[in-house]
């Protein structure tokens, strides 16, 4: 009988819908508590892009880290042009921290969602801005904080979902995030060509110079994934900037302005 | 009839909770029978998540929970699992009890999700996990298939703890995070890069195994 087909399909009937409830019921249970987690760990990475915040994170408890992102940052969402979006194609709200920057980016880059984040810490103000990209194995993604004249880098977080341990995953480290500090994003003629990773490490800083950063030794292909982010990211966000932020900034570049 | 004579004295003489036949199902696994070193189980992930002792202690509790509990599961169902189906019976409670795992992982330890997310999800797969349940839960009894299932947990657990434990302090001079060579005045002890890459697991795993071997005398045939 226990061998029968009959007792075989009931068998399975029974244990598919015992497992399957159990796991559905968990997942709701969980959901929540899953939400928050995710959008802390977003928020922690936004905030993280600013070096002076960074500092900071990891002694705070995760209600300051709420409290502390409410306080300083504000977002909006913009498209390719440069158009504040308020609402999406169906009328609802558009909240920039739930614009799934993965999601979005699948689409061309005209269809996507932009979500900017302005942070004003009292002394420094900064533009947050996501981006993402594909590394060596899988996505890499990261967000820039760049002054509000879209001029200099002033800090960036990177991570990646399967980069090799010890070498592209180096770009989660402090020390090769640091590298990015104070990077300009133009170059002398005033075209915008972002921030590049070089091949090799230990370049000098003088071989350097302002557009470029050093490297990640044995992770050039990571670091190639990085700078194709980087630039067309900040490509996507200069229609923002030039509409919304140059014409109302007293700080404006007679170089740029002159584009 | 003669079988309930037969059963009676066996309830009376009860087996004591931890009896020597129910210890060796917890000590054999950790030593003279571990999973990993001996039996040569479970290497893909001992190799893959050991870059950090902190990671690596999630990855060993999560494979206990998992070890314990779908031994306990299949254990009491072995009468009603018919024989045909048993591995996909078996499959599918260690992947219900793995994806419980996740979930409750992504919902309050979102940042070791994020690290060990793959692994988690790869301990369906952990030839530790099924192994145990066709070697021991289909024939034994639900207490001892739990002590069998902590047993081999705790053995898989140590070996992939002590080789976290050397890549970490060499890769990173860093034991759970903490800067130990600089706690004791070492400011620039030079970090070893093949330790945080997986070549250095196969190395320490190497080592390991061959300390063990030298002091059990065990020999493959």
């Amino acid at each position: 009988m226990r061998q029968s087909n009959g007792y075989i399909i009931v068998f399975s009937l029974i244990l598919t819908v015992v497992l399957g409830g159990l796991l559905s019921g968990v997942s709701q249970v969980l959901g929540p508590a899953q939400k928050k987690a995710q959008d802390l760990d977003t928020k922690k990475q936004i905030l993280g892009a600013i070096p002076a915040e960074k500092e900071k994170l990891s002694a705070m408890t995760p209600e300051e880290i709420l409290s502390r992102y409410s306080e300083v940052i504000s977002s909006e969402v913009t498209n390719y042009q440069g158009e504040i979006v308020t609402t999406n194609e169906k009328g609802e709200p558009v909240v920039a921290e739930n614009v799934n920057i993965e999601k979005n980016y699948k689409k061309t880059p005209e269809n996507r969602l932009f979500p900017v984040f302005k942070y004003n810490g009292g002394s420094e103000q900064a533009f947050i801005l996501p981006t993402f990209g594909a590394g060596l194995w899988d996505a890499i993604w990261g967000y820039v904080a760049i002054t509000p004249n879209m001029e200099t880098v002033i800090g960036v977080s990177f991570d990646h979902k399967g980069e090799t341990p010890g070498l592209g995953a180096r770009i989660t480290s402090d020390d090769v995030q640091a590298r990015y500090r104070g990077k300009e994003l133009y170059d002398n003629q005033g075209d915008l060509v972002s921030v590049t990773m070089v091949k090799g490490e230990n370049t000098p800083e003088s071989a350097l110079g302002p557009n470029k950063v050093d490297g990640m030794a044995g992770a050039t292909l990571t670091a190639n994934g990085v700078n194709a982010m980087l630039e067309n990211y900040l490509g996507y966000y200069q229609n923002y900037f030039e509409k919304n932020v140059r014409n109302e900034s007293m700080t404006m570049n007679v170089e740029n302005n002159n584009q | 009839m003669s079988t309930e004579t037969v059963e009676a004295p066996v309830v009376k003489e009860k087996e004591a909770l931890l009896s020597k036949r129910r210890k060796k199902f917890v000590t054999d696994p950790l030593n003279d029978d571990n999973p990993i070193t001996i039996q040569v189980l479970g290497i893909c992930s001992a190799l893959a998540v050991t870059t950090q002792m902190k990671p690596t202690l999630v990855m060993a509790l999560s494979v206990i929970f998992v070890l314990i509990f779908s031994n306990l599961i299949i254990s009491l169902m072995r009468t009603a699992i018919p024989s045909r189906v048993r591995i996909i019976v078996q499959l599918a409670v260690v992947a219900t009890l793995v994806t419980l795992v996740n979930e409750v992982l992504k919902a309050y330890a979102f940042d070791m999700y994020k690290e060990l997310s793959v692994f988690i999800g790869l301990i369906i797969t952990n030839c530790i996990v099924m192994g145990r349940l066709e070697a021991f839960a289909l024939g034994n009894k639900p207490y001892d298939s739990v002590l069998d299932g902590l047993g081999s947990g705790l053995g898989y657990s140590w070996i992939i703890l002590a080789v976290a434990f050397f890549r970490e302090i060499w890769g990173s001079g860093n034991v759970f995070g903490y800067p130990v060579f600089e706690a004791i005045g070492i400011e620039n002890f030079a970090t070893n890069g093949l330790m945080v890459s997986p070549v250095g697991a196969f190395v320490v795993l190497g080592f390991i195994i061959w300390v063990q071997r030298t002091k059990t005398g065990y020999v493959e045939h």
